[in-house]
């Protein structure tokens, strides 16, 4: 603290809630209760499920920019990846988990854009925690409805004629855009390449960009 | 495993609105849309929500609408289409017009 500011003083500080401010749901209670209960059946242990956790928060939407990279880069990897991207992720040392990932290829006029319209499904084992706005009813309804519009406000603005092909992960699969390599990256290194591909090119919310 | 709609093939989504999970969007009820293809085969969720196995397995397919399908009321619908994982139970073939 600094001596021009001391706490001595008579104007109020907005106090950062604490985790527990908000109202303890019976969802919450829930989640304790089932927690609290496979720990003490031994089902699995109290660092077990810390680790679990750490590894989902561990992930980066650097992961899919690796793959994606790779694919632009090797056609042969390419094809295995839209085949399997669990499999081809593999490949690259990327535990992308148990459920199938699905990569969906971005063509001159066709584009794609992934959402979960019944809760939030995300392929967060290769792309990291999802943004919230990804989880807000605005998204999830708006997207299927109106997408050129709702590609707009993220300041994607795609020629009339191009195909949007929303894919709504309704079941256990999970989606990956797969973008097309821009014009201009012609002789650029797996590394500069991945650098471009950013989270939302790979939900379909932006496209890469090489820097100008 | 043997699946009930081939690629290609027209289907609409059940109109049923039954009390309990499932995973078949409310905008898809009573839409017509294209089989893509089979994606895979997965047990029920329906059954799975109340903690029972939910097995067989049931065929998963990809079925591709047409925005102007999906919301016939808005003026301009624009080109696109929204394709949704929908379980073959929630299937019925869309009966050819003479």
């Amino acid at each position: 603290m600094s001596a021009q500011h001391r706490h001595d003083h008579d104007h109020p500080h907005p106090k950062q809630p604490d985790l527990e401010d908000g109202p303890f749901t019976y969802h919450m209670a829930l989640t304790e209760a089932v927690a609290s209960l496979l720990l003490e059946k031994g089902v699995f242990s109290a660092d077990e499920l810390r680790a679990s956790l750490e590894l989902i928060d561990s992930r980066s939407p650097a992961d899919g920019a690796r793959v994606v990279a790779r694919a632009w880069v090797d056609p042969g990897f390419k094809a295995r990846l839209l085949e399997n991207v669990n499999a081809a992720a593999a490949e690259l040392g990327i535990d992308a988990g148990g459920i199938p990932i699905r990569a969906v290829e971005n063509r001159p006029g066709v584009h794609n854009v992934i959402v979960c319209t019944l809760c939030s499904c995300y392929p967060r084992l290769l792309l990291g925690p999802s943004p919230d706005w990804y989880k807000s009813r605005a998204y999830r309804s708006r997207v299927v409805r109106e997408p050129r519009a709702v590609l707009r406000e993220f300041g994607l603005e795609l020629a009339a004629e191009t195909e949007i092909v929303v894919h709504d992960s309704t079941a256990e699969l999970r989606y990956l855009v797969l973008p097309e390599r821009p014009a201009g990256t012609e002789g650029w290194s797996e590394a500069e390449l991945a650098a471009i591909v950013t989270r939302d090119c790979m939900i379909g919310t932006a496209v890469p960009r090489p820097a100008a | 495993m043997s699946a009930r709609f081939a690629e290609g093939a027209r289907v609409r989504v059940k109109a049923l609105y039954p009390p309990g999970h499932c995973r078949t969007p409310y905008y898809t009820r009573g839409r017509c849309g294209t089989v893509l293809h089979v994606v895979d085969h997965q047990p029920d969720p329906e059954e799975l929500a109340y903690g029972r196995h939910g097995l067989p397995k049931l065929p998963v397919y990809r079925v591709r609408f047409a925005l102007s399908e999906l919301w016939p009321g808005d003026p301009d619908p624009g080109q696109g289409a929204v394709v949704v994982d929908l379980f073959e139970p929630w299937l019925e073939p869309v009966e050819e017009t003479r």
